[in-house]
């Protein structure tokens, strides 16, 4: 009974969350302003979230919105002249809203999806990176500062000022709210798929729901994305790449909260649902053509779940998936992936060797998983004093409680072993 | 929109060059030129000349103080501008990278402040 009453609760929320962000990037792209936009309708958006879990959702969410946000609006009018604080500027913005929310609560068809345009302009090379993930889930989603800011590990106030500055910058730069033509789409697009895979990484350690689950928030904006932008497929690549890694939630983790390793998880514990729409989102993205990043990231994961489920080794597969992704990305977590499967085909010395190949970049001296994997691959060698060195480094980079306790379980069987 | 495409290049690139390559590097810039007034979005610029011709002026204490050389000492010196009017921001890049001195200078690319609403 209080599942179904949840259920409801995060459909209505849902809902609430889908019609801002849609009236947010309509509004954004008519008038170039984002933070103008979101203000128009914070009130009606506040109001939604309270109301529709309990009253339901109303027949038309976006018009009922509107409606109410246009009633706000008449009321900052009388506000705002006898405000001496607002300059002309901020007038004739609020102005420009006005008449975008006029118009739109006027014109009884739909309103037109420009949300994709808004992510665009989110993930543009112009913005600085480590803002654009939060620029989405702030501007479509609607998720406030501080949820998102304790996500990124920095202060609410300060997420909150590089919020406002980046959405200042999209407007004063003229930063452009358009899908990218054909020949710039793909890289373009990689932009924004990496700032929502980064939001998904943020969640990923999240253990059971708080107040805004990320990675599923993560997942929805990936959903959308492939439903906008049906024919790329990378987009389904890191779709599918998400679910795989979402099915195994429940595997993590043990009962007493220690990290379970893919290998020894058990695979019953797995959502067997996530894993086929993935399997799916794989097969419909590489009809498509040659395969990128997150395309390949899956295919690796789809291998995985294929040794697992029918035992039989797929880490010929695997190694050379890693061989074709390193070429693409040079990437140091590739890098060391690649050595592991290596070694898991042809032994703990292969993938040593491939990590010696490594050892020379200066990333390397304060990277965790170097140190970790280093320790696991030396250990299996016998190498008994550079396993324990390398474990110790990687319990000392660590920073998740959980991760540290299975290194320390590696260190004393080094020791008993 | 109107955007300013600020030139900044080392200046040695011009104490030291040849007369074969002034004769190319002029040809590259009528052609950015040409270009940019066909496709409409040439309002100005100017090449300055270099900056040993330069002079700073600031007025402290109602004192007019005057000195010779350009306001920053740096490895690539402002050497010209071009301002012009385009949809947004990529387009101004696009032209930016166009100009003969992004291959071995920097332009910095800044949108201009409208006095009138936005």
């Amino acid at each position: 009974m209080n599942q179904t009453r949840n259920d409801a609760y995060r459909a209505a929320e849902r809902q609430a969350r889908e019609s801002y962000g849609r009236l947010v990037a309509y509004l954004a792209v008519g008038t170039r302003d984002v933070a103008g936009a979101e203000d128009a309708l914070a009130d009606a958006f506040a109001t939604a979230l309270r109301k529709w879990p309990i009253e339901g959702v109303p027949l038309n969410p976006d018009a009922w919105l509107l409606t109410v946000a246009r009633r706000r609006q008449i009321d900052a009018v009388r506000r705002r002249h006898t405000h001496t604080a607002g300059t002309p500027h901020l007038h004739l913005m609020a102005q420009e809203i006005e008449a975008e929310i006029n118009d739109a609560a006027q014109n009884p068809a739909p309103i037109p999806d420009r949300r994709l345009a808004l992510m665009f302009a989110c993930a543009h090379p112009a913005i600085e990176r480590a803002m654009r993930a939060p620029l989405i889930l702030q501007t479509i989603l609607g998720l406030p500062a501080q949820d998102i800011a304790s996500a990124f590990l920095i202060s609410p106030a300060t997420m909150g000022q590089r919020l406002v500055r980046a959405k200042g910058r999209i407007k004063a730069a003229g930063i452009p709210f358009h899908i990218p033509d054909r020949e710039i789409l793909p890289e373009r697009l990689d932009a924004v798929l990496e700032a929502i895979y980064a939001a998904y990484a943020k969640g990923w350690t999240e253990m059971d729901a708080t107040s805004t689950p990320l990675a599923a928030e993560a997942i929805w904006l990936a959903r959308l994305v492939v439903s906008l932008l049906p024919d790329q497929p990378e987009a389904k690549g890191m779709l599918a790449l998400m679910l795989y890694a979402e099915s195994r939630r429940s595997a993590r983790r043990d009962s007493t909260g220690i990290y379970v390793p893919l290998d020894q998880q058990n695979i019953a514990l797995w959502d067997d649902w996530q894993i086929d729409m993935a399997e799916t989102l794989l097969n419909e993205a590489n009809a498509t053509g040659p395969s990128g990043r997150y395309q390949i990231e899956a295919a690796i994961q789809s291998a995985h779940i294929a040794r697992r489920r029918t035992r039989i080794s797929t880490w010929p597969a695997i190694a050379a998936l890693y061989d074709h992704l390193y070429g693409l990305t040079q990437s140091p977590v590739v890098a060391l992936n690649r050595a592991v499967a290596h070694a898991e085909l042809k032994g703990p010395e292969a993938g040593l060797a491939l990590l010696d190949a490594l050892a020379p970049d200066k990333r390397m001296a304060d990277y965790q998983p170097y140190w970790a994997t280093r320790g696991h691959l030396a250990a299996r060698a016998g190498r008994k004093a550079e396993a324990h060195q390398a474990l110790t480094l990687a319990i000392g980079l660590s920073s998740d409680q959980a991760v540290r306790q299975y290194l320390h379980k590696q260190l004393e069987a080094l020791r008993d072993g | 929109m109107r955007y300013m495409l600020l030139v900044h290049q080392d200046e040695d690139i011009y104490r030291n060059i040849s007369p074969a390559n002034i004769t190319s590097m002029s040809s590259d810039y009528a052609a950015f030129n040409e270009a940019m007034m066909k496709a409409g979005v040439f309002l100005g610029g100017e090449r300055l000349q270099l900056t040993n011709t330069a002079t700073t002026v600031r007025v402290t204490d109602d004192k007019t103080v005057v000195l010779d050389g350009p306001y920053a000492d740096t490895k690539e010196q402002f050497g010209g501008y071009y301002m012009i009017e385009v949809a947004d921001l990529d387009q101004a890049v696009a032209w930016a990278a166009r100009c003969p001195a992004a291959q071995n200078g920097t332009i910095e690319v800044r949108p201009i402040w409208e006095l009138t609403g936005n």
